[in-house]
């Protein structure tokens, strides 16, 4: 017996049966046809938003303010100008609202918090709220903000309702983050003789900076997105304003209501909007990542 | 009375007379003279009469404190993992802790300068005194201790998001420290670690970016910056390969003219090679503490000579 031979004999020992080799293909197409399968909705709303909302798009849909007039046709019906500058404004009072409290909360419940009975309470308090529909914050700051005080809508009462809905994901994605952190780390900063609060702004908060802003993107992309806080809260207006404390316009609330419209330009314009919002959020998480890049170290 | 530090003498070179200290009633001394702390009495001197002349070493400023622990008892929740514990760490030596894992050599080291009750649910009692002042006592600032109380881990761990340069300058930074000539200070604590030469033309670069021993050394370093008079290692070569272990060897043998040492070692070749003394534990109590060399060749307890001649451990 040669020795080639001797060795096939020998690879023979170690080769998968017939009936395994079937197993293996079968779990891989299936696990392939549900990663298609997952694809395709995704992959159709995009195709959807750019082959229905290219067409609203042209300087003046960037440029001008909804006009009202909805009845009409063709230019009179105005652009998003408005919308977006709604949408950016509250979202970043939103932002500056819950995410030096979300981190600040995360802080506490991993440096301090740990294990008690309160940090635990806190905790399950965040992941109630994070399933809290959008609607109920809408409805909450209604009551408080605008019943309750007897005035009316405004840009910062719609911010405040975005705020409270950003609030759990910046904390919980944040926590985890933090969690994340070797500890030697700390430790090391301790034994150098660092106070606690300076060790967590100079070696914990830098070190786990990049995966917080994922979770910050996360939590401005949920907000930017969402109709049903701002609905009666900053409620809608057709001119551009940089007062937060006027009715204020946002883009899912412009596409909220244009949709509903009998005219196909006002439809038009809704697609547009909604194609413009994720353009928004795609560009600014792209830019979130290439900070989180250049923030890391090697 | 022969003292160290002789700044040219070599780490194997034992005490001449080779003092073995025995700690507990029941380990019964060990041969040579009887116990002559003459050690201690320098150390006891220094806070309460007139200073001693004593030779100052090249390389340091000022002789480093010695390290007294006094019934130290330390806690993991109910669980007593440090039993009662009196040991000295004489000053300007390196004093090496060896023992199977689990009895208590880290959390030894780490009640030195209290890292232990970082540990949810850990504490410790007892004294431990720093040039007679107990770091446990409750005016005692943590912080403050720490400064004085350097210490260098396992693993090396440099601060992820710094360059090499704002390592060693974290010490520094994180700690309030006078910033003047930082510069100045950083090339200092990079050179006592012995680690200039290989980094000054990269002190922009991640730090993380180094080999495994240059990171442990740059870890060395960045406690150096702050200036520390005991430097407490747990098991800082264990991570590293045979050569960057020998460099980091010899930088401990050129460190503890400027500070003393306690360093944890699973490496009882390690414990031969730096040590002037060392100190054998056993689930949670010393055995034995004496000369290096006594302990590895004449020790007094039988437990202490089954584990260093590899009967167990």
């Amino acid at each position: 017996m040669s020795a080639s031979t001797h060795q096939t004999e020998t690879l023979a020992r170690f080769a998968p049966s017939a009936a395994r080799r079937r197993r293996d293909t079968l779990a891989r197409r299936i696990v392939m046809a549900g990663t298609i399968l997952a694809l395709i909705p995704l992959v159709l709303i995009l195709y959807y938003l750019v082959h229905k909302g290219i067409g609203a798009w042209s300087p003046s849909f960037f440029t001008s303010d909804p006009t009202g007039n909805t009845f009409f046709g063709g230019s009179k019906i105005g652009g998003v100008k408005s919308a977006i500058l709604g949408t950016i404004e509250m979202v970043a009072l939103a932002a500056a609202i819950s995410i030096p409290i979300g981190i600040g909360v995360a802080v506490w419940l991993v440096e301090y918090g740990r294990d008690s009975w309160f940090a635990h309470t806190v905790r399950f308090f965040i992941d109630v709220m994070t399933g809290v529909p959008s609607i109920v914050f809408g409805l909450f700051v209604y009551i408080v903000l605008i019943v309750g005080t007897g005035s009316s809508y405004a840009g910062y009462k719609g911010s405040i309702a975005l705020a409270l809905l950003m609030l759990p994901i910046v904390t919980r994605s944040a926590e985890v983050v933090l969690l994340l952190v070797p500890n030697g780390l700390r430790e090391s900063a301790l034994a150098l003789g660092a106070p606690r609060w300076r060790v967590i702004g100079r070696v914990v908060l830098p070190t786990a900076l990049p995966g917080m802003l994922t979770g910050m993107l996360l939590a401005v992309a949920r907000a930017a997105g969402e109709t049903a806080p701002l609905l009666f809260t900053a409620a809608a207006a057709n001119a551009t304003t940089l007062n937060l404390r006027a009715f204020m316009n946002s883009l899912p609330v412009q596409i909220y209501n244009d949709i509903t419209k009998p005219t196909d330009a006002v439809v038009e314009r809704a697609w547009g909007a909604a194609l413009t919002l994720v353009l928004m959020i795609l560009i600014l998480n792209m830019v979130a990542r290439l900070l989180a890049r250049r923030n890391r170290l090697a | 009375m022969t003292l160290p530090p002789d700044p040219g003498s070599k780490v194997a070179e034992m005490d001449p007379e080779g003092r073995p200290e025995v700690h507990r009633s029941e380990a019964p001394p060990a041969a040579g003279p009887a116990d002559a702390p003459a050690g201690n009495a320098r150390q006891r001197i220094t806070g309460e009469t007139a200073p001693i002349p004593e030779p100052q070493p090249e390389a340091g400023p000022a002789a480093a404190p010695a390290v007294q622990l006094e019934g130290l008892r330390a806690y993991y929740g109910d669980s007593m993992q440090l039993k009662g514990i009196d040991l000295e760490f004489r000053a300007n030596e390196v004093t090496a802790i060896i023992g199977p894992s689990g009895c208590g050599k880290s959390t030894l080291i780490r009640c030195i300068n209290r890292m232990h009750e970082e540990i949810p649910g850990a504490r410790a009692e007892g004294r431990v005194l720093l040039e007679g002042a107990d770091v446990y006592d409750p005016s005692v600032d943590v912080v403050a201790v720490r400064r004085a109380i350097g210490m260098v881990f396992q693993k090396p761990n440099p601060f992820p998001t710094m360059s090499v340069f704002d390592n060693v300058a974290a010490g520094l930074r994180l700690t309030a420290r006078r910033r003047e000539n930082l510069n100045g200070k950083v090339e200092e604590a990079l050179r006592g670690a012995g680690l200039w030469d290989e980094v000054s033309d990269r002190l922009g670069q991640p730090g993380i970016g180094l080999s495994g021993g240059q990171q442990q050394r740059l870890c060395i370093a960045r406690s150096l910056a702050v200036n520390p008079e005991v430097i407490l290692m747990d098991e800082p070569c264990s991570a590293l390969d045979p050569i960057a272990t020998l460099k980091i060897e010899e930088l401990i043998d050129e460190l503890k003219q400027r500070v003393t040492i306690v360093i944890v070692t699973h490496n009882m070749q390690q414990a031969a090679r730096v040590a002037d003394r060392t100190a054998f534990m056993l689930s949670g109590e010393l055995v034995e503490v004496g000369p290096t060399e006594t302990i590895f060749t004449k020790p007094s307890d039988p437990r202490t000579e089954e584990y260093v001649t590899g009967k167990f451990g």
